[in-house]
């Protein structure tokens, strides 16, 4: 697969991720990113899903998944037992979100967390012209039909890591095509933060 | 879901012969030297030169040795050929797999209706109480006969999937992984109390005598209703209501109590069957063995797996209410805190704790693609930092 046909988020996260580390996804989906992990990084990868149909796929491509839940998954690994936790596009339909980061950065000497940027300037146009809740490309479902239970933005999820005294080691801000270099909390679609304890 | 999916029970492995491996003795568990034992087993596909495309298929309570194809002139495919055959989960093309009867069995292997050598007269109760890892030791035997140092895998579902996990405690150099489904570590109390209502069923029957009735009639009432209990516990209230419904059969003799529903029919009929083919005596020795089997001796079952190397597959299914799923994962947690390399799936699927034999799509894709990475040593890994 040459580079420009990897999903950008996962181009990032790949550049993020140190060769032969140990790998835990949380929310693995179809393990597109896990395989590529692996594949190039020759990481030790271990997933975690909650939907059947995707731990077949992952099963399909030779991954270690298990099937369960993100929130009540972590528990049982023992102190950094992974180099990296990865929260990629999952952090937002977490239940105690607050909880699992907390268990990640026990689990896990760093994690990678990728969310969609709540405020992102075509949402904000969106809710001021319109007054209607965002649908967009990184935040593609309607109210009644999203998976996302909360909604945040990179200046949030920043606040956040301050009043948690969690260091970010590394952000990326990316938009649809490139990264996004400028003011990102308005023009990046996408937030990527390696943070650690 | 997948391309290579194929329709069921075709692609069989086609006629097969149950073969037999004898040895002097066993040193039980419980100290005591039994010998002759003689085991049953059959084997399909081609052993490879270098030995190394061997699974161990191991089977439930009422199994066999006759897990796939047809035996001559008779027309009773074998327990799991839906997944075992060319182009199958187990792909015969590929793997070379071998099925046994278990030690205390009554389908060829040596059990309590065995000949006592020294009497000349059926064991029944002179057979020795047995436990899973005699059952597992004993398979290691004909294993080695074989010529096998290593297995590639070890697959079975409930008392199969105990097997899997003895294996995976004390042979764990001999296999390359395990495959344990719908299964536990050990038996909760639920689990017990069913197989002692079995028990007592059988041994309430008037012709049982204490064992001794190979030679008269044999208690049949008493082992068609522990199977008819067994039946219960394999079905999910789902799966009983869409097979049965409060459909009645139709009306028959004169009596109060006759089978009005279909369920009772098919009970009935399950337990008379049952009685044609198993012995009341293996039914209670082999339920007491799944009984006492604990895989983790007593400690934290991540212990009993320190320093394993093989990889496992750990595979529940969701309506199966006599090994429910927590049980499996409690198999994957330990298998976490032992860092071995360890999938779980819980299939989503209403036919109980049968599930395991009829779930076969699901199951076969978790399975051939589990043992394809096992066996071509597949780390998804390639170019590092190109």
């Amino acid at each position: 697969m040459e580079n420009e046909d990897i999903r950008l988020d996962h181009r990032v996260i790949l550049e993020l991720i140190e060769p032969h580390s140990n790998v835990l996804d949380l929310g693995c989906g179809t393990g597109d990113l896990l395989y590529l992990l692996i594949k190039r990084k020759g990481v030790h990868g271990q997933g975690i899903e909650i939907d059947d149909r995707a731990i077949y796929k992952c099963v399909a491509k030779g991954l270690n998944v298990f099937h369960g839940d993100i929130d009540s998954g972590l528990a049982e690994f023992g102190d950094k037992s992974f180099d990296y936790v990865v929260l990629n596009q999952s952090m937002q339909q977490i239940i105690h979100v607050d909880k699992v980061i907390e268990d990640a950065l026990r689990v896990g000497r760093r994690i990678v967390v990728g969310f969609p940027n709540f405020a992102h300037y075509k949402s904000r146009l969106q809710m001021f012209f319109q007054g209607k809740a965002p649908v967009t490309k990184a935040l593609p479902y309607g109210w009644y039909e999203t998976p996302n239970l909360h909604f945040f933005s990179i200046s949030d999820f920043k606040d956040y890591c301050r009043s948690k005294k969690i260091n970010i080691e590394k952000s990326t801000c990316i938009g649809p095509r490139r990264k996004a270099l400028i003011l990102p909390n308005l023009f990046a679609e996408t937030g990527i933060f390696l943070i650690a304890k | 879901m997948t391309k290579e999916k194929k329709p069921v029970n075709v692609n069989s492995v086609g006629v097969v012969k149950t073969e037999y491996f004898s040895f002097n003795e066993l040193l039980l568990e419980n100290g005591e030297r039994f010998g002759p034992i003689t085991l049953a087993y059959e084997t399909y596909g081609i052993l490879n030169k270098e030995k190394s495309n061997a699974i161990l298929i191991l089977h439930a309570l009422s199994g066999d040795a006759h897990a796939a194809g047809i035996h001559e002139n008779e027309n009773i495919t074998g327990w799991w050929d839906a997944f075992i055959g060319p182009g199958k989960a187990f792909d015969t093309d590929k793997y070379f797999v071998i099925c046994s009867n278990i030690l205390g069995g009554c389908k060829g292997s040596t059990g309590p209706a065995s000949i006592n050598p020294k009497t000349k007269k059926p064991y029944a109760l002179d057979f020795p109480l047995i436990s899973i890892n005699d059952i597992v030791n004993a398979q290691k035997r004909l294993v080695d006969h074989l010529g096998i140092v290593k297995l590639l895998s070890v697959v079975g579902g409930s008392m199969g999937g105990h097997q899997v996990l003895a294996w995976l405690v004390n042979y764990s150099d001999s296999i390359r992984s395990a495959v344990p489904i719908a299964t536990t570590i050990k038996h909760s109390p639920q689990q017990i109390a069913f197989n002692e209502v079995g028990r007592q069923s059988i041994m309430a029957d008037v012709h049982w005598k204490s064992g001794n009735y190979y030679d008269g009639t044999v208690p049949s009432k008493g082992l068609a209703v522990a199977r008819m209990i067994g039946h219960i516990t394999y079905m999910s209230d789902k799966s009983m209501a869409e097979k049965f419904g409060r459909d009645k059969k139709e009306a028959g003799e004169p009596f109060k109590f006759t089978a009005d529903f279909e369920v009772e029919g098919y009970l009935r009929y399950r337990g008379d069957n049952f009685v044609k083919r198993f012995d009341a005596n293996s039914y209670l020795y082999i339920t007491k063995a799944m009984d006492n089997f604990d895989a983790s001796k007593g400690k934290p079952f991540q212990e009993a797996l320190r320093g394993v190397k093989a990889k496992v597959l750990v595979i529940a299914f969701k309506s199966d209410w006599l090994y429910p799923a927590y049980q499996s994962k409690e198999i994957v947690k330990a298998c976490k805190l032992a860092g071995i390399e360890t999938t779980y799936c819980e299939v989503d699927s209403a036919y109980g704790h049968d599930a395991f034999l009829l779930e076969v799509e699901e199951e076969s894709h978790l399975i051939r693609h589990f043992l394809k990475k096992v066996y071509y040593a597949y780390e998804v890994t390639g170019n590092y930092g190109e």
